[in-house]
C-alpha cells in the first residue's frame, strides 16, 4: 500500500510540474497576477508530493520489501540499515527519484524565498524549473520507475554493490546531485531573463547565491568521490581522469567561471550576455553528465551496468534543453544591452581572463572525453585518451590561472595599475621563491615543473591572504582600526579570500600527490620486515574475521620510523557473500603532511617460491591537503553565502555613492 | 561616441584575447593527442589486422578458462581471448579484485617480438556483472557473445 502511494504521489508531482510549467509562464507574458501566483503553490505541492514519493521509497528499503523490483535488485535483509537507506539512491531509479526530489527542492526555495523578486521574473523562474522538472519526471516515471512490483516476491534481495556500501559513496550521490542540479537554477533564471529580454545587477545578485550553493555542494560531492576512490577502490590514487569524473569535473570549471562573470553583471553591468550564456552551458554540462552516466555511453571504470533506451531519452530531453535554450539566446541576446567599459588592465579584465581560462581548460576536458565518441561515429575504430592528454592540456592552462588568480583580487575595477598590484604582492613572491628553492632541495626526482608549481602555489596561498592584510591594513595601522576594518569587511570578501586559499591547498596537494608518490608491490610474508620510503614495515600476521555482511582477511601490518612504532595498519580484503564479490579496504596512516597507504592483495608467491601475501604500499605525500582544501573551498563559499547583501537580495536602489568598503554594516 | 569607440575596443581585447587562448589550446591538445590515445583491439583484430610490436594499446575479451598461470614473484600469464582468436598475456603486478577465469577483462601494454602482450595495466571493474564495452561489442563482432558471461541476467 505504502508503495502505491509514493507511486502515486510521483505521478501527482508529474502534474504540478505541469501546471507549474505552463499557468504562471502565461500569465507573466499576459501580466495576470493571479495566473502567476499559481507558480508558488504548485511548486510547493510538486516538492511535497515527491517527499512523500521518496518517503515511500526509502521506507520500502528500510523493512525489505522485496516485493519491489527495486529493493530486490539492490538491498538485502542482513545489510546495516545506514546502507538500507543510502542504497535508495545508490542504483539508477532511486538516483533519479533524488534528482527530481532535490529540482522540486530548489524550484520550491524560490517559491518561498523569492518573495523579493519581480512577480514576472518569479513566475517565469518557477516555470522553467517545472519545464524541467516535467522532463525528469516523465523519464523516471516511464523508463525507471523505482515502484514496480515483481511477483511472486523474492525471499531475499541481490544486496547492495559492496563498493557501495562505504558512508564515503553513500553522501557523494547526494551532494553532486544538489551541485549538478543547483545549477538549475542559474538556467532558469537565465532563460527567464531571455523571455523577458531584460538582465540587470539585481538578476545576477539573484543567481549569484544559487550558483553559490550549487557549487560549494558540487565542490563537495567531487572531492567525497575522490576521497572514497582513494580509499575503497585500493588502487592508492585519488583522480583517474575518467569519464565520469570529467563529467561531474566540467560543470564545476564552468560554474566557477559562472560565479566570476556574475560579480562582473552584478557591480559593472558588464559581460551580461557572456553570463547568460554561461548559465545555461554549465546546466547543459550537468545535463550531459547526466546523460553520459546514465548511458553507459562512455567506458569508464566507474560505469555500472546501465540501459541504452534511457539513453535514448535522456539524449531528447538533453536536445531540447540545450537546443532550445541556445536558440532562445540566439534571438534574444542581440537585444541586451551591455553595460560598464573597462580597460584590458582592471578587476572586469582579471575576471574576462578567468572565464577565458576556465573555458578554455572545459572545452579541453570536453574534447578529451567526448573524443572517442566522435572518432567511433566518425570510422568505427575504438580509442581511450588517457590521462596524458588532460596533463599535457589541463595543467598548462590551469598554471597561468593560478597565477593571475593572486593579482585579480588587487586590481581596482574599471582602470587599474598593474605594477601597483604587483608590488603590493611583494610577500608573496617572495614566499614562492622561498617554497620554489625549498622544493627544489627536497625533491630530487620527480617532473621539474612541480618545483615552480609548487612556488606558484605559495604564491597564490600568500597572495590571497595579502589581497586581506592590504583592504584591513594589517601592521601598517594601529591594530584597533586593522579591527574595525576586519569587521567591516564583506562577508564576500572573506569568502573570496578563504576559497582561493583553499585553492592554493588543493593545488599544493594535486602536484605533491602526483609527483613524489612512491609505490611498492611486493609479496611478504608473516613477520616479514622491509623498508619502505623511509619507514621499516614489518608484516605481523593475518586474521580471518567475519564482518555484518562479509567475511575478510586482516592483515596487521606495522610502520615504524627510527625504531619508533608509528601505527599499526590492517588493510583487509572482504568478501561478500551475497553478491559474490571481493572487495579492498586500503589501511592508511596520515601525518596531515601525507599519507601511508597499504592495500592487500591476492595470496601469491615469493621470489624463492614460498607463500606468501600481495601487499601493496603507497607514500602519498601532501594527499589530504587535497580534501582539507576543498573543505577550505566549501567554507569560503559558505561564508560568502552568509554576506548580508546576498541574503537581502533585493534589488535595492544604489544608495546615494556609499564608499563600496563600509556600505554593509558589520551585523 | 567615445564610449562606443572604447566598448569596441574592449570587445576587440577580448576577441583577441579569446583567440590566443583558443590557438594555445588547440596546439596543446593536437601535441597531447599525439602521444595519450590508446586505441583498443580484441584478440581478432590483432590476428586479422596484425598490430605493429611496442605500440601502446588497449586489447580486451575473456580470461581464458584454465589458462592463469601464477609465477613467483607476482608474474601471472593468462590468454585473453574472444573465442574467436587468443593472445597470450603476462602481467606483472596486482590482480583488480575482479579479475577472474571466464570474466571480461582490459589490458593495456605492448606486443613483444614473441607475440606476447607485456600488459602495464590491468584495468579494474566495479561490478561483477559489468562488462567493459569494448570487449561485448568486440565478442558480438565475433560472434561469441554470451549474456550469462558478461551482462547481468535480464531480472
Amino acid at each position: 500500500m505504502i508503495v502505491e502511494i509514493g507511486h502515486f504521489a510521483l505521478v501527482l508531482a508529474l502534474v504540478a510540474a505541469c501546471v507549474q510549467g505552463s499557468v504562471p509562464l502565461v500569465g507573466a507574458q499576459r501580466n495576470r497576477a493571479d495566473w502567476m501566483a499559481i507558480g508558488t503553490p504548485s511548486a510547493l505541492l510538486q516538492f511535497i508530493f515527491l517527499a512523500v514519493s521518496f518517503a515511500c521509497l526509502t521506507y520500502a528499503y528500510v523493512v525489505s520489501d522485496f516485493s519491489v523490483v527495486n529493493v530486490m535488485a539492490n538491498s538485502h535483509s542482513q545489510k546495516p540499515l545506514l546502507y538500507k537507506v543510502t542504497g535508495v539512491w545508490g542504483n539508477h531509479e532511486g538516483s533519479m527519484l533524488l534528482w527530481v526530489l532535490i529540482l522540486a527542492l530548489f524550484g520550491a526555495l524560490v517559491a518561498l524565498f523569492g518573495g523579493n523578486l519581480p512577480a514576472g521574473l518569479k513566475a517565469r523562474v518557477i516555470s522553467v524549473q517545472g519545464w524541467i522538472g516535467i522532463a525528469f519526471l516523465a523519464f523516471t516515471l516511464f523508463t525507471s520507475n523505482p515502484f514496480e512490483r515483481i511477483f511472486p516476491p523474492p525471499l531475499d534481495g541481490n544486496d547492495l554493490n559492496p563498493l557501495l556500501q562505504d558512508p564515503g559513496l553513500a553522501f557523494h550521490p547526494p551532494m553532486l546531485y544538489v551541485g549538478y542540479v543547483g545549477f538549475s537554477m542559474a538556467f532558469s533564471f537565465a532563460v527567464a531573463a531571455l523571455i523577458e529580454g531584460r538582465i540587470d545587477a539585481a538578476w545576477a545578485r539573484w543567481v549569484r547565491p544559487w550558483t553559490l550553493v550549487a557549487w560549494v555542494f558540487l565542490t563537495g560531492g567531487i572531492a567525497l568521490g575522490s576521497w572514497w576512490a582513494y580509499y575503497e577502490l585500493g588502487w592508492g590514487g585519488w583522480w583517474f581522469w575518467d569519464p565520469v569524473e570529467n563529467v561531474s569535473f566540467m560543470p564545476w570549471l564552468l560554474g566557477t567561471a559562472l560565479l566570476h562573470s556574475a560579480i562582473v553583471v552584478e557591480k559593472r553591468e558588464a559581460l551580461k550576455i557572456w553570463t547568460v550564456l554561461l548559465a545555461i552551458l554549465t546546466f547543459s554540462l550537468s545535463l550531459l553528465g547526466t546523460f553520459i552516466v546514465r548511458s553507459g555511453l562512455l567506458t569508464s571504470v566507474h560505469a555500472f551496468a546501465t540501459d541504452p533506451e534511457r539513453g535514448v531519452f535522456i539524449l531528447i530531453i538533453l536536445l531540447i534543453t540545450i537546443g532550445g535554450s541556445l536558440a532562445l539566446f540566439a534571438i534574444r541576446a542581440p537585444q541586451m544591452r551591455s553595460g560598464g567599459i573597462f580597460a584590458p588592465i582592471s578587476r572586469e579584465g582579471g575576471l574576462v581572463l578567468n572565464n577565458l581560462l576556465l573555458a578554455t581548460a572545459t572545452a579541453t576536458v570536453f574534447l578529451g572525453t567526448l573524443y572517442p565518441l566522435f572518432v567511433e561515429a566518425l570510422d568505427g575504430s575504438r580509442l581511450t585518451v588517457g590521462p596524458p592528454f588532460f596533463d599535457a592540456t589541463f595543467v598548462p592552462i590551469m598554471l597561468p590561472l593560478i597565477a593571475a588568480c593572486a593579482v585579480g583580487p588587487l586590481l581596482a575595477w574599471k582602470r587599474a595599475d598593474l605594477a601597483g598590484a604587483l608590488g603590493r604582492l611583494k610577500f608573496a613572491a617572495g614566499a614562492g621563491i622561498l617554497v620554489l628553492l625549498a622544493t627544489l632541495m627536497f625533491a630530487d626526482d620527480g617532473p621539474w615543473l612541480a618545483i615552480p608549481a609548487m612556488g606558484l602555489a605559495a604564491w597564490l596561498f600568500v597572495g590571497a591572504a595579502s589581497e586581506w592584510a592590504e583592504r584591513v591594513k594589517l601592521f601598517r595601522a594601529p591594530f584597533a582600526e586593522t579591527r574595525r576594518r576586519a569587521a567591516h569587511l564583506p562577508r564576500s570578501a572573506y569568502g573570496m579570500t578563504i576559497a582561493h586559499m583553499g585553492l592554493a591547498i588543493v593545488m599544493a596537494g594535486i602536484i605533491g600527490a602526483s609527483a613524489w608518490k612512491q609505490e611498492e608491490i611486493l609479496v611478504m610474508q608473516n613477520g616479514e620486515s622491509i623498508v619502505f620510503a623511509g619507514y621499516d614495515v614489518t608484516f605481523l600476521e593475518m586474521r580471518r574475521i567475519q564482518g555484518p555482511n562479509y567475511v575478510a582477511e586482516r592483515a596487521s601490518i606495522r610502520v615504524e620510523q627510527d625504531g619508533e612504532q608509528i601505527a599499526v595498519l590492517t588493510p583487509e580484503k572482504r568478501f561478500y557473500p551475497v553478491q559474490g564479490m571481493p572487495t579492498t579496504e586500503a589501511a592508511i596512516h596520515t601525518t596531515w603532511l601525507s599519507d601511508i597507504y597499504i592495500a592487500l592483495g591476492d595470496e601469491g608467491e615469493t621470489n624463492a617460491g614460498e607463500a606468501g601475501w600481495v601487499v601493496r604500499l603507497y607514500y602519498e605525500p601532501l594527499v589530504p591537503w587535497l580534501w582539507v582544501g576543498s573543505l577550505v573551498m566549501m567554507i569560503g563559499g559558505v561564508v560568502s553565502l552568509s554576506d548580508r547583501r546576498l541574503r537581502v537580495g533585493a534589488p535595492q536602489p544604489k544608495p546615494a555613492k556609499a564608499p563600496s568598503g563600509q556600505a554593509v554594516p558589520a551585523e | 561616441m567615445s564610449g562606443i569607440a572604447s566598448r569596441k575596443k574592449r570587445r576587440l581585447y577580448i576577441v583577441c584575447l579569446g583567440l590566443l587562448c583558443l590557438g594555445v589550446a588547440t596546439s596543446l591538445v593536437l601535441t597531447a593527442f599525439e602521444d595519450s590515445i590508446v586505441f583498443f583491439y580484441s584478440p581478432t583484430d590483432i590476428a586479422e589486422k596484425g598490430l605493429e610490436a611496442d605500440r601502446y594499446v588497449r586489447i580486451g575479451g575473456l580470461v581464458e578458462e584454465g589458462s592463469v598461470e601464477r609465477h613467483p614473484g607476482n608474474r601471472i600469464e593468462f590468454v585473453v581471448t574472444d573465442f574467436s582468436n587468443r593472445i597470450p598475456v603476462t602481467y606483472s603486478g596486482i590482480l583488480p579484485d575482479l579479475f577472474r577465469e571466464g570474466q571480461g577483462v582490459v589490458a593495456e601494454g605492448k606486443l613483444d617480438g614473441d607475440q606476447i602482450f607485456v600488459a602495464q595495466e590491468i584495468l579494474a571493474k566495479h561490478d561483477e556483472n559489468y562488462m567493459p564495452k569494448e570487449v561485448a561489442e568486440a565478442l558480438q563482432k565475433s560472434g561469441q557473445w554470451k549474456p550469462e558471461s558478461g551482462e547481468a541476467p535480464p531480472r
